[in-house]
């Protein structure tokens, strides 16, 4: 017997009210845990995600659609660009570093990226098992695409086929005719690239043998799933054998001259596909592919990654793109701080309603201590008469109310992690981000000491009244 | 040895005199009545005995020590130790249970919590049994016999009883009567039972009486 098993059984005889005023703090909590979780994860991640990316040139169309795109890998791509024109902006001596992408397909919800090596050298990932690609059909998994994905649920591993679907969603249409080989895995990272899946940028070419997509407009069933494909002649010469050779440069700058082979090979097999832009395009089996083709005119990439090689890139470049060429030139910074805008009123809106709920449960804390004093006053008369002191009253209420807030805020705590990372496995638009709830977001031990302050506040008053007990005139009236 | 002594005690609420008392002393382990009809003042001078209320005038000493020298939670403390006080409607801490209570107002007084000791107390007032119930469970008789436990407890040498008979019916009158003054009287403590029920007088000689507030010893 001590103040602390007194606040409890107090607590206990008026077991409803503090189990509502436990759960209101909880659920207000909770929903501030939510967004300090989702909000510092995706700045996190944007930050991580847009390191080292100075620029992302793609097609034409919202500047932020390019940037979730090509950056973040959550959004559909705005379209395609001519393979030769982003290869000479690669040149251009205010590029230091240009890697290229070639979107379109998915894997189980993954996407397929066809890039060069240089990727994954610029994301910091290192191999887990296995090697990169060096030919075609060869893909490397992200750690997360590779855990999530084997048979039966088992973790990907080497020698694995993989077949993509077509499009950015699940449920398009299946290249069974295309598998993938799995040869490469890569450690987690954190970063955007542990959910991709990685193949050459021929191997997507392969894949799409399709003339260039004019319908990529933003809308059309092909924006939705943009093919990085192929124009006029696309080609695929299996007769070269130029294996590794546009795999091993370090980045597209190598692709110098992508025109000095291949235009005019010709494809026997038509390729199948669900596209009506794919009609009288031949597109090349890919059996037996030694991982040689090389890029022709007509050929095309969904955006590419770009490095500037001095400040004053910055603000040249991308007048440049905008204005000389056909492309579109979009800074991950900046988009991102217009993307921090647009989710800023959401956001906002969920902090107001969280901190209403937390001073509506100091409130009801607050009234209920506050109410239930007048029936207790007998009983705090005769705690000072058994020898009690005016201290031991004032703290017993005060623990009452920070005990109901220290539970109501770990328990809004849990919740909120709880909470996270459900929303991360459950809800696709935020599953695409990696959100987690196995992680605290700096200022959760604020929350904490915010709620005993709730409790301390609550229970301010009622604990100086009790303090201040007449016990004579208590004891008195009876 | 004296346990009580009251001098020249005098309360009042604002002008209007509620007890006065000009000198009184009670020796350990006699059993004295206050005697005085309703609102003669038997609670407001049991109250300034036990600490409770300061009086306007004159002084109370328990056991030696003036209560006027003890302040704040020194005075608290000193009450719990060495007064027992029986409330006339018990005042027994309902969220807590029987034995709880008990170990309660060691707790309160700043004494180690002797389970043994409160089980022991229990026991001898036959409620052995219902330790663990709450009090609104008991019948009338059992709360006081708890709350008459908890008054006892901390071996006070004075302890003060309220209308400790005015619910109860001649049988149970007797009985609690009996009750008061055997537990008192086992632990050597002195008992000082306010009441204005006839039954009562026949059986404690020592009595002080209360009329229009004047304490008159008889």
């Amino acid at each position: 017997m001590n103040l602390f098993t007194l606040a409890i059984a107090y607590l206990r005889s008026r077991l409803l009210a503090s189990v509502l005023q436990v759960l209101l703090l909880a659920i207000g909590l909770a929903a501030i845990v939510v967004m300090l979780l989702v909000s510092t994860q995706l700045a996190d991640r944007v930050e991580r995600d847009t390191r080292g990316i100075d620029l992302v040139v793609g097609a034409k169309g919202s500047p932020l659609q390019l940037v979730l795109s090509s950056v973040f890998h959550v959004d559909s791509p705005t379209g395609n660009i001519p393979y030769a024109e982003a290869m000479k902006l690669s040149r251009h001596p205010l590029v230091k570093k240009a890697i290229p992408l070639a979107l379109g397909d998915t894997w189980r919800g993954y996407r397929i990226v066809g890039t060069e090596h240089a990727l994954v050298e610029h994301y910091g990932a290192s191999l887990a098992t296995g090697r990169l690609w060096s030919a075609q059909m060869q893909a490397v998994v992200g750690a997360e695409a590779a855990r999530a994905g084997g048979a039966g649920g088992a973790p990907l591993k080497l020698g694995d086929t993989i077949i993509g679907s077509h499009g950015l969603v699940d449920g398009g249409e299946a290249h069974d005719e295309h598998p993938y080989e799995v040869v490469g895995i890569l450690a987690p990272t954190g970063g955007v690239i542990d959910r991709l899946v990685l193949v050459s940028v021929e191997t997507v070419w392969d894949v799409h043998p399709l003339p260039p997509a004019a319908a990529a407009a933003p809308g059309s069933p092909a924006a939705a799933a943009p093919v990085p494909a192929a124009g006029a002649a696309p080609a695929r010469d299996d007769g070269h054998g130029h294996a590794g050779h546009s795999h091993a440069r370090p980045a597209a700058k190598a692709g110098a001259k992508p025109h000095s082979h291949s235009h005019s090979h010709s494809h026997a097999h038509d390729h199948p596909h669900d596209d009506a832009a794919v009609a009288g395009s031949p597109g090349g089996d890919v059996a037996g592919a030694d991982g040689s083709t090389k890029p022709a005119p007509g050929r095309e990439l969904t955006a590419l990654l770009i490095q500037y090689s001095s400040p004053m890139a910055a603000a040249q470049l991308p007048r440049l793109v905008n204005s000389a060429t056909a492309m579109q030139a979009a800074s991950p910074a900046a988009e991102s701080v217009r993307l921090n805008r647009l989710v800023g009123v959401g956001v906002e809106t969920l902090r107001v309603f969280a901190w209403v709920l937390l001073v509506a449960a100091g409130l009801a804390l607050f009234i209920s201590l506050y109410g239930a004093l007048s029936e207790r006053s007998r009983d705090l008369a005769m705690l000072r008469v058994l020898g009690a002191r005016r201290g031991s009253l004032l703290l017993l209420l005060l623990l009452e109310g920070l005990l109901l807030c220290a539970a109501g805020g770990a328990i809004g705590l849990l919740a909120g992690h709880a909470l996270t990372e459900w929303l991360g496995r459950s809800v696709p638009a935020l599953s695409q981000w990696a959100l987690t709830g196995w992680t605290f977001a700096p200022g959760e031990g604020w929350l904490v000491a915010l709620a005993l302050l709730i409790g301390a506040f609550a229970s301010m008053l009622p604990a100086v009244l009790a303090y201040r007990t007449d016990i004579a005139k208590v004891l008195a009236r009876g | 040895m004296t346990v009580l002594e009251v001098n020249a005690l005098s309360h009042r609420y604002g002008n209007v005199a509620v007890v006065d008392m000009p000198a009184w002393s009670v020796a350990a382990g006699e059993p004295w009545l206050l005697l005085g009809a309703s609102g003669s003042g038997k609670t407001t001078l049991l109250h300034c005995l036990a600490g409770i209320l300061v009086p306007t005038q004159g002084s109370v000493k328990v056991g030696g020590t003036d209560l006027a020298t003890l302040h704040g939670s020194a005075l608290d403390r000193f009450r719990g130790r060495h007064i027992g006080l029986l409330p006339q409607r018990l005042h027994l801490i309902d969220c807590l249970n029987v034995i709880d209570n008990l170990l309660l107002a060691q707790y309160a007084a700043g004494l180690p919590r002797d389970a043994a000791a409160a089980r022991g107390a229990l026991e001898a007032l036959g409620l052995a049994g219902r330790a663990h119930e709450r009090p609104h469970r008991l019948s009338f008789g059992q709360q006081q016999r708890v709350a008459l436990a908890r008054a006892l407890i901390n071996r006070p040498t004075l302890v003060l009883a309220d209308e400790p008979t005015s619910n109860l019916d001649d049988g149970n009158c007797a009985a609690a009567l009996d009750l008061l003054l055997d537990q008192a009287g086992r632990s050597g403590a002195a008992l000082v039972i306010a009441t204005h029920d006839q039954r009562v007088k026949g059986r404690i000689e020592r009595r002080v009486e209360l009329t229009g507030g004047m304490a008159v010893p008889a």
